[in-house]
């Protein structure tokens, strides 16, 4: 990954915890997100670390991953990237709950 | 202790997600006098979407007379520039009309909490009964296989009909457990990632040159790195959007985060200057289905019709970038063949055939069908890679004057803006007839 790590020092004057201040989320009781660690540990790609849009998945020192589902745009670009089917279980939220776009 | 009751609710057609697909063929179902539900999982109509940012609204002319006057636009756009662009270079086609700025107008900006909630209030008006913060969690079928219905998450709850329209959207689940889409396949999707800035209308009429509600559409190649994909540049109102597309499994491989690219575009030279002090006022993402025509799903099942994203029906063919448009036109196509379907007893996919008919006959499909190779010409590695940069060091050789050496040939500025960008002049033609061929 070249430039700074996201969350850290921002790429535009934006830090990314600024940027995901702007998004309204109504956070659910359940979590909408599985990942199985056991899969994880065994991936090489870990491509979901770098491609979700709201930098949910962090790796482990063991090799796993680490998620929260709280502040998810629920695109589903970590489970069409995944390799692994099955390491990334995803649904939506329940209803009512996750993120409300205001301007989308 | 006894099993706990199953409340079901029936209706004529249960219509899942409340996008303009949705919204579209609940109105069109309401409207021929059939009940119909209008399922939501978000809030409200619009909650869970993100578009780039431009609608192209002819498509309601027959479905909402006038509906310019009072649909909720933010600005129409009068301006569509095409933008090529390197690091430091950047080269647009700039193409600005009065007609635009008039009824029946072409594109407007709007925001789809806005948007998404006007036309499922049309939906409801009619009749349909919209029903929102619940998501229709999988399908319900009888001893046939045939859908019957949708489970939901307001305890378990089921809403019953003869058909269900699966609108729900680019990760459909219920046409994945139908079984007319397969696992999803990261190749035929993009991510857009996009940042909405707070901009006051005088200063936007200024940096854009429009005025009063005339917007400007932009739409940028060249600035995605070693990723396929685009960016995009829209007024609204007293705000700006501003993003990138990205195809999906080049994003995963690069290990580049998205926001990044869009902080790229936002830097560049000619992007920096529109955009200066200006605060962020919403971030969001999207998948967006890009395939086009070749990775369409089947679009009925026994008691099931999709429409919208769910069918893969937005339309990326580089020229043209449009998907509200054509989710509003198999909506409300979806609803018209369910009707017909009602009364004729027949529900189904044989019974719901009408519906492929009638969009292959209309501009939904028949727009799909023709562009059908546009997609990998738009994102392959000499359109995405080379070609900007060719085409801004061609008119950069051509208008640099470089006196006291006089003037090259166009051939000859063509031939060196090829070579540098390792592009031949046989491959050039090859693709230029390609292009012809497809948008021609």
């Amino acid at each position: 990954m070249s430039g700074p790590a996201p969350g850290r020092s921002p790429w535009d004057g934006i830090s990314f915890e600024e940027r995901m201040a702007t998004v309204d989320f109504r956070v659910g009781a359940r979590a909408h997100i599985a990942v199985d660690a056991e899969v994880c540990r065994s991936c090489t790609t870990k491509a979901c670390v770098s491609a979700c849009p709201a930098n949910l998945f962090a790796p482990t020192s063991d090799g796993g991953i680490l998620f929260n589902y709280e502040e998810c745009f629920e695109c589903g670009t970590c489970y069409m990237v995944c390799d692994s089917e099955g390491a990334i279980t995803w649904t939506y939220p329940d209803g009512g709950h996750g993120v409300v776009f205001h301007h989308g | 202790m006894p099993e706990p009751r199953t409340d079901v609710a029936a209706f004529d057609a249960v219509v899942v997600g409340a996008g303009p697909a949705g919204a579209s063929a609940a109105l069109a179902l309401a409207r021929a006098g059939r009940s119909v539900v209008l399922v939501e999982r978000g809030p409200f109509p619009g909650s869970k979407n993100v578009y780039g940012g431009v609608v192209y609204g002819r498509v309601l002319d027959g479905i909402i007379p006038g509906w310019w006057d009072e649909v909720p636009v933010e600005r129409w756009v009068v301006r569509r520039s095409t933008v090529m662009m390197t690091g430091t270079q950047s080269l647009s086609v700039d193409f600005r009309t009065d007609a635009w700025g008039a009824a029946p107008y072409n594109g407007m900006t709007t925001l789809r909490s806005h948007f998404d909630a006007w036309l499922a209030g049309k939906a409801t008006e009619a009749g349909a009964r919209l029903v929102t913060s619940t998501v229709a969690t999988g399908l319900v079928r009888d001893g046939a296989g045939r859908v019957v219905g949708v489970r939901t998450d307001r305890d378990g709850a089921e809403l019953h009909a003869p058909v269900v329209i699966a609108c729900d959207g680019v990760n459909s689940f219920l046409a994945k457990e139908a079984g007319l889409l397969s696992r999803a396949e990261a190749s035929h999707h993009t991510l857009g990632v996009k940042e909405v800035l707070d901009l006051p209308p005088g200063a936007i009429n200024e940096r854009f040159g429009v005025q009063d509600h005339e917007g400007v559409d932009m739409e940028i190649l060249g600035c995605t790195r070693d990723i396929p994909g685009g960016g995009f540049l829209y007024t609204n109102a007293d705000s700006v959007s501003i993003g990138v597309v990205l195809s999906l499994p080049q994003l995963a491989a690069s290990g580049v985060r998205p926001e990044e690219l869009v902080a790229d575009l936002k830097a560049h030279p000619t992007i920096a200057p529109l955009l200066r002090g200006l605060t962020l006022r919403e971030y969001s993402a999207h998948l967006i289905p890009e395939g086009g025509y070749d990775t369409m799903p089947a679009l009925a099942a026994d008691g099931l019709l999709i429409a919208g994203d769910a069918g893969a029906m937005t339309l990326a063919a580089g020229l043209w970038l449009e998907g509200v448009n054509f989710a509003i036109g198999s909506g409300y196509a979806a609803g018209q063949a369910v009707d017909r379907a009602l009364t004729a007893g027949d529900c189904t996919a044989r019974g719901l055939a009408s519906y492929r008919a009638d969009l292959e006959g209309q501009f939904v499909l028949a727009d799909h069908k023709r562009l059908r190779k546009a997609p990998s010409l738009v994102l392959s590695d000499r359109v995405q890679q080379r070609y900007p940069g060719l085409l801004c060091d061609l008119a950069e050789g051509m208008f640099t004057v470089t006196n006291p050496t006089p003037k090259a040939g166009g051939l000859k500025v063509t031939r060196a803006a090829a070579a540098r960008h390792g592009v031949t002049l046989r491959q050039l033609a090859g693709d230029t007839l390609r292009g012809l061929r497809i948008f021609g």
